[in-house]
């Protein structure tokens, strides 16, 4: 490793402090520009019960005070206070909770859309205008159209209502099936695109022929050569691909019943529940931001030759 | 033509020094009328039969929502079984296509013409297939504007960014960078509820805006908050290249000020790519929409959108499958189609990428 990657890992790194850092500040001040405070919507209460919540949550001190104070909680605790909606809970309570199952959920999907879309996308590109290619790249462009919400409504009633072979509510072991193989079918049509486009501009490459004429062998040539270089720019989607899980999961989880952190996020945001909203977008927006972060620095790593602005 | 060649000599053919006959000077030239590059793009653009197929349907299903809703005799908000000065008539709610209610039935039965519910009705009795339609043009709406928002307010920004240079560009770029680095899903779930709960009903109240909704308006500001950014990096870029370009130079040398050089020189040369964006830009927009009208943050509820139409199918999705399939097929189709066809705009008028 340079210093000029170096430089521009720490550049990097800087950026997404900075985007970590804004996150939580847009994050604070919506949902404090919000009219009516976390209480209103309650039944009425004595302004002095109003009073003592408000002093018991910190909320009666001037808005740039609480603003540190959040700031302050999240960096030195990573404690992001207690939730309005769910007494006695806390806010990072819940999220590991729901956490536990979407992790499950999310790592599942991202593990089959990979394997599955580097194995397709390789396929359709040793066959290249063929038939398998076709059908691939048709059914590809159809999953990449499909809200995530239809391609899960489809699947519930395929399989758990017209065949009734799989649970409908996501809370089991099998019933986790469903929502893992929807969430997976759009990064897989994305992965299987950009591996394809990527193995064709590869085998079109000297090194190929060098290797062809050499008399290497054909699957020697496809994995050896070939695969190797054209997963590096699949690296690359691995930021996108989990933003596409984790904003994916808030539908899916509410389709199937799947009692993880998206489910939890929208119900959090029909209660109203101000600071699991916040938590949880700062939590997402951390987890993606990293994820960001880390498969630049890979793809940087890997191939050094690139120059990400 | 047939002389044995001299090889190895210096022996030069002499005919081929001859001056070239009248014939021969009326082979060389091309009959071929000089064409515009716009001309030149609709022309390998018609010839791109996937891109033309995908254009028809895109112009068949605008047309068709925006001339339907005028000649249908039902309306997306009505309830039909219910009617002033009369009980509630329940045998309008959930027909099956093609299925009347008891009093239209009885004037069937009289022999008088009743207008079919093609797709039948939903559980409040009203007309389904007027709200598809409705939904329609309620998504494409939303693309389209989105997407002329981002293109007006990335053009703004980009244009300055990428002419003025030095510490505005820094500066402007930094916050591209940032703004660009956000989750932007989340963001637009987190700003769709707050502006959902901020009273922007009472707000807009009586303007012209209120028939819009303040869901759609929200949505509007969403997008133009977060989503411009990558319009403004790819105009920066362009203009960045072309403003190094001579007949720029030669513009300024014969004083053209900067706005009238961005206006007349750099915008109209790229604006092919911007077209080509935006049109990509608009499927994305109809996508984010139904996303957020799935989790209730979309349009206000008597009007629909694809988005909600499915959405309100998952009650009863046994009984009533056709109802989320019908928007489901309209959804994949409007943005299999734009896609495809975004994607034929930019073999066609993107030069650079033709070889």
């Amino acid at each position: 490793m340079n210093t000029k990657t170096l430089a521009y890992i720490l550049k990097r790194i800087g950026l997404a402090i900075l985007t970590i850092w804004v996150v939580i500040t847009v994050t604070f001040f919506v949902m404090h520009a919000v009219p009516g405070g976390p209480f209103m919507s309650e039944k009425a209460i004595s302004e002095e019960a109003q009073a003592a919540l408000e002093a018991k949550y910190g909320l009666d001190k001037p808005l740039f005070q609480q603003y540190l104070t959040y700031l302050k909680d999240i960096v030195t605790k990573f404690d992001f206070g207690p939730s309005l909606k769910q007494r006695g809970r806390d806010v990072l309570d819940i999220i590991g909770d729901g956490m536990k199952t979407s992790a499950k959920l999310g790592v599942f999907a991202a593990a089959i859309a990979l394997v599955t879309g580097v194995v397709f996308g390789a396929v359709a590109a040793l066959r290249r205008n063929k038939f398998i290619d076709r059908v691939i790249m048709v059914v590809t462009t159809a999953f990449v159209s499909m809200p995530s919400f239809i391609m899960g409504t489809f699947l519930l009633i395929l399989f758990a209502v017209t065949w009734a072979i799989l649970p409908a509510n996501g809370a089991t072991a099998a019933g986790l099936i469903l929502p893992v193989f929807t969430l997976s079918l759009s990064p897989m049509a994305n992965i299987t695109r950009l591996t394809r486009s990527s193995m064709l501009d590869v085998l079109g490459q000297d090194y190929i022929r060098t290797a062809k004429a050499k008399g290497v062998s054909g699957p020697k040539i496809i994995f050896g050569h070939a695969l190797k270089n054209a997963l590096i720019p699949v690296i690359t989607y691995f930021g996108p691909m989990l933003a596409y899980i984790v904003t994916g999961s808030l539908v899916v989880e509410q389709i199937f019943a799947v009692p993880g952190i998206g489910r939890a996020y929208v119900t959090s945001i029909t209660n109203r529940d101000y600071p699991l909203i916040m938590g949880t977008t700062i939590i997402l927006a951390i987890l993606i931001v990293v994820m960001n972060l880390l498969s630049d620095i890979m793809y940087k790593i890997v191939d050094p030759r690139i120059t990400l602005e | 033509m047939n002389k044995p060649k001299k090889l190895f000599t210096m022996h030069l053919d002499i005919d081929s020094f001859l001056p070239a006959s009248s014939e021969d000077k009326e082979y060389m030239v091309q009959m071929r009328p000089s064409t515009t590059f716009f001309r030149d793009g609709v022309k390998r653009l018609l010839k791109n039969k996937v891109a033309t197929v995908s254009m028809i349907i895109i112009i068949v299903i605008t047309l068709s929502c925006i001339i339907l809703p005028m000649v249908w005799p039902y309306s997306y908000d009505d309830m039909l079984g219910v009617r002033p000065g009369k009980r509630v008539d329940p045998s309008f709610n959930n027909l099956a296509p093609f299925e009347y209610g008891e009093s239209e039935q009885k004037l069937i039965d009289k022999g008088e013409n009743v207008f079919p519910h093609i797709f039948g009705t939903d559980s409040q009795g009203r007309d389904y297939f007027i709200r598809v339609v409705y939904g329609t043009r309620i998504s494409l709406a939303v693309g389209f504007f989105a997407s002329l928002i981002v293109l007006v307010i990335g053009i703004l920004v980009g244009s300055v960014s990428g002419y003025c240079g030095g510490k505005v560009d820094l500066i402007i770029m930094r916050i591209v960078d940032i703004i660009y680095s956000l989750p932007d899903m989340l963001m637009v779930i987190l700003l769709a509820a707050a502006l959902k709960s901020s009273g922007l009903d009472k707000m807009i109240e009586g303007t012209v805006l209120e028939k819009i909704g303040s869901n759609i308006i929200s949505l509007f500001i969403v997008f133009g908050v977060l989503y411009w950014v990558s319009m403004s990096r790819l105009i920066r870029g362009q203009i960045l290249s072309l403003r190094e370009q001579e007949y720029v130079l030669a513009a300024r040398a014969a004083g053209a000020k900067g706005g009238w050089i961005i206006k007349k020189h750099l915008i109209p040369n790229c604006i092919s790519v911007v077209i080509i964006s935006t049109a990509l830009q608009i499927p994305s927009a109809i996508f984010t929409e139904s996303y957020l009208s799935f989790l209730g943050l979309g349009v206000n509820a008597p009007m629909p959108s694809l988005g909600s139409l499915a959405s309100d199918a998952l009650n009863g999705i046994t009984t009533y499958t056709y109802r989320l399939i019908i928007p489901a097929v309209v959804i994949s189709l409007i943005v299999l189609s734009l896609n495809l066809f975004g994607d034929g705009l930019r073999d066609a008028f993107d030069p650079k990428l033709n070889n």
